[in-house]
């Protein structure tokens, strides 16, 4: 078996792992979308889609059809080929990090498509550079809506990734690694929420807002921008940058599983249930707190949000930062 | 700094996410429409029936007063002399045509009001959508309630309730005559300004 296994290329494994790991994305993706609105719903008092299928359980292929069959429209006054490539880039780099997320493991071997030693900071590199999806796509329709909410998009991704890195170096401090599964076993004994409350509360904030979700959501922001950078886009294209946002939900829910909630390590000791239903009750957690948010509170002010991101978030970050640092140099618990 | 207060209160937060969490399970006040129908006020003013006396015979004795209070030119009454061998109404005059147009009418229910015999009642029907404009233009064959839905009585207190095809049957709907709905709605307007002398 085990020789079997060692003549297949190591192509051929990543590629398998990837599309099965495309697949459950890809499904999560639109479940989540639907797990969206029907709470939503619900904290809105209205039963939520429930025609499609049974308790609305097709709605995401309908969804996917109607998405399919809407006409494709480029503005004329807009840059054909950054207009057409922007929402791959958004794609792309939210998909991306998926490469690197570690979902569970058994017998020592890893549930993820790469062990990469320095997982993280790729996450963060890939998710950086998905900003340029929502930036050009607004530089490039070529007209004032989009352009604003791009405008606002890169100024508000740049202030809250500083707090977002700097609350999440703590964590990197604690675990003395940058690889995602070498965190999650250093959450053996304890998850970091723990020891780092205060750095979790941050990093719970600031993902909102790189993930361009309520109350964060001023690069949308219907009722002022129309529809914000999306304003132009129709059909599939529309589509891709819908799929990036939801995926980069997931994606922050996953790392703040792993940083925070100890990944697939299980709760009161409950090994009897396997790692992977546990990561995915934990990323659950996070995805409804999302839309718990999303329903609760309104819409932050543009210049609330700049002053809340750089003269609160910012400096509570650093300061958690340097306390973490400080205690693991000195390391008062070892002596 | 007035938005910082708005930030740091943890108390004002904690409600809104308290009330939203219990929005989250609390019963839904939403009635499935199509599936579900609301049970409307028995007088709700929905679609316009034109009742009878216990022996059968047509309350309504077209003296066209609903025709005069309707406030949208809505109904047009043509009345007739009742034949003495087969009387239509006990009085001596009865409505050889009532036709109401149900796109003109604002169911207001003054027809109701002025209605001197308690012939035209307002139902609680609502349901009245169809593609084609000429439908609409009620005539007696769906005006008046059938014998066997119960006579004497208001729409509400009937044992049944109001018969079910009342005005909705579909064969009868499939053989309007559309143009004669259009002649009807333009023969109500062109008596009705002729009535107030508005034009020649």
């Amino acid at each position: 078996m085990i020789e079997l296994l060692n003549a297949v290329p190591l192509w051929l494994i990543v590629l398998i792992k990837s599309g099965v790991v495309l697949g459950v994305v890809i499904t999560t993706f639109a479940y989540s979308m639907l797990f969206e609105r029907k709470v939503m719903g619900w904290m809105q008092l209205r039963p939520g889609p429930n025609r499609v299928g049974p308790w609305g359980m097709l709605q995401p292929a309908a969804d996917a059809v109607k998405m399919m069959f809407k006409e494709d429209l480029t503005p004329s006054t807009a840059d054909p080929l950054i207009y057409r490539l922007a929402p791959f880039i958004s794609l792309i780099c939210a998909m991306g990090t998926f490469a690197v997320i570690p979902f569970s493991e058994s017998g020592g071997g890893l549930w993820a498509v790469g062990d990469v030693n320095a997982g993280i900071l790729f996450i963060f590199a890939l998710t950086s550079v998905g900003v340029y999806g929502i930036s050009l796509a607004g530089w490039a329709s070529g007209s004032k809506f989009p352009l604003l909410g791009s405008v606002r998009s890169t100024a508000q991704m740049i202030s809250y990734e500083l707090a977002m890195t700097m609350s999440v170096v703590g964590v990197l401090l604690l675990a003395g690694t940058t690889s995602l599964a070498g965190i999650v076993h250093a959450q053996h004994a304890y998850w970091f929420i723990v020891p780092q409350l205060f750095g979790f509360a941050i990093y719970l904030i600031t993902a909102v807002a790189e993930t361009n979700r309520a109350p964060f959501d001023l690069v949308e922001a219907e009722t002022e921008l129309v529809g914000g950078f999306h304003t132009e886009y129709s059909g599939l294209r529309f589509g891709l940058f819908f799929i990036a946002e939801y995926l980069n939900m997931i994606t922050v829910s996953c790392i703040a599983t792993l940083l925070f909630l100890g990944g697939w390590n299980p709760l009161f000791g409950l090994a009897v249930i396997p790692g992977l239903v546990w990561f995915v009750l934990k990323v659950g957690f996070f995805l409804f707190f999302y839309i718990w948010l999303r329903t609760t509170l309104p819409r932050f002010r543009y210049d609330r949000l700049m002053a809340f991101g750089w003269k609160v978030l910012l400096p509570a970050a650093t300061l958690n930062l340097v306390v973490t640092a400080a205690l693991v140099a000195w390391q008062p618990w070892h002596t | 700094m007035d938005h910082r207060k708005n930030i740091f209160n943890i108390g004002a937060l904690a409600r809104g996410f308290a009330t939203t969490f219990g929005y989250f399970f609390a019963k839904k006040p939403t009635i499935e429409y199509p599936s579900v129908k609301k049970q409307h006020a028995p007088r709700f003013h929905g679609l316009h029936e034109l009742r009878r006396y216990n022996d059968g015979k047509e309350r309504c004795i077209g003296c066209e007063l609903c025709a005069v209070a309707c406030p949208a030119n809505a109904i047009t009454v043509i009345g007739a002399e009742n034949a003495p061998e087969d009387r239509k109404s006990p009085g001596e005059r009865y409505a050889a045509s009532y036709e109401i147009d149900e796109l003109r009418c604002i169911f207001c229910g003054l027809c109701e009001e002025a209605c001197p015999t308690d012939a035209i009642v307002l139902t609680p029907r609502f349901e009245m959508a169809d593609y084609r404009r000429g439908a609409f233009v009620y005539a007696k064959d769906r005006l008046l309630v059938p014998i066997e839905a119960g006579v004497g009585t208001a729409p509400d207190e009937r044992p049944n309730g109001i018969p079910s095809d009342l005005g909705m049957v579909a064969e009868k709907k499939a053989t309007i005559d559309i143009t004669a709905g259009y002649e009807a709605t333009n023969r109500g307007t062109i008596l009705k300004t002729q009535r107030r002398g508005l034009a020649g």
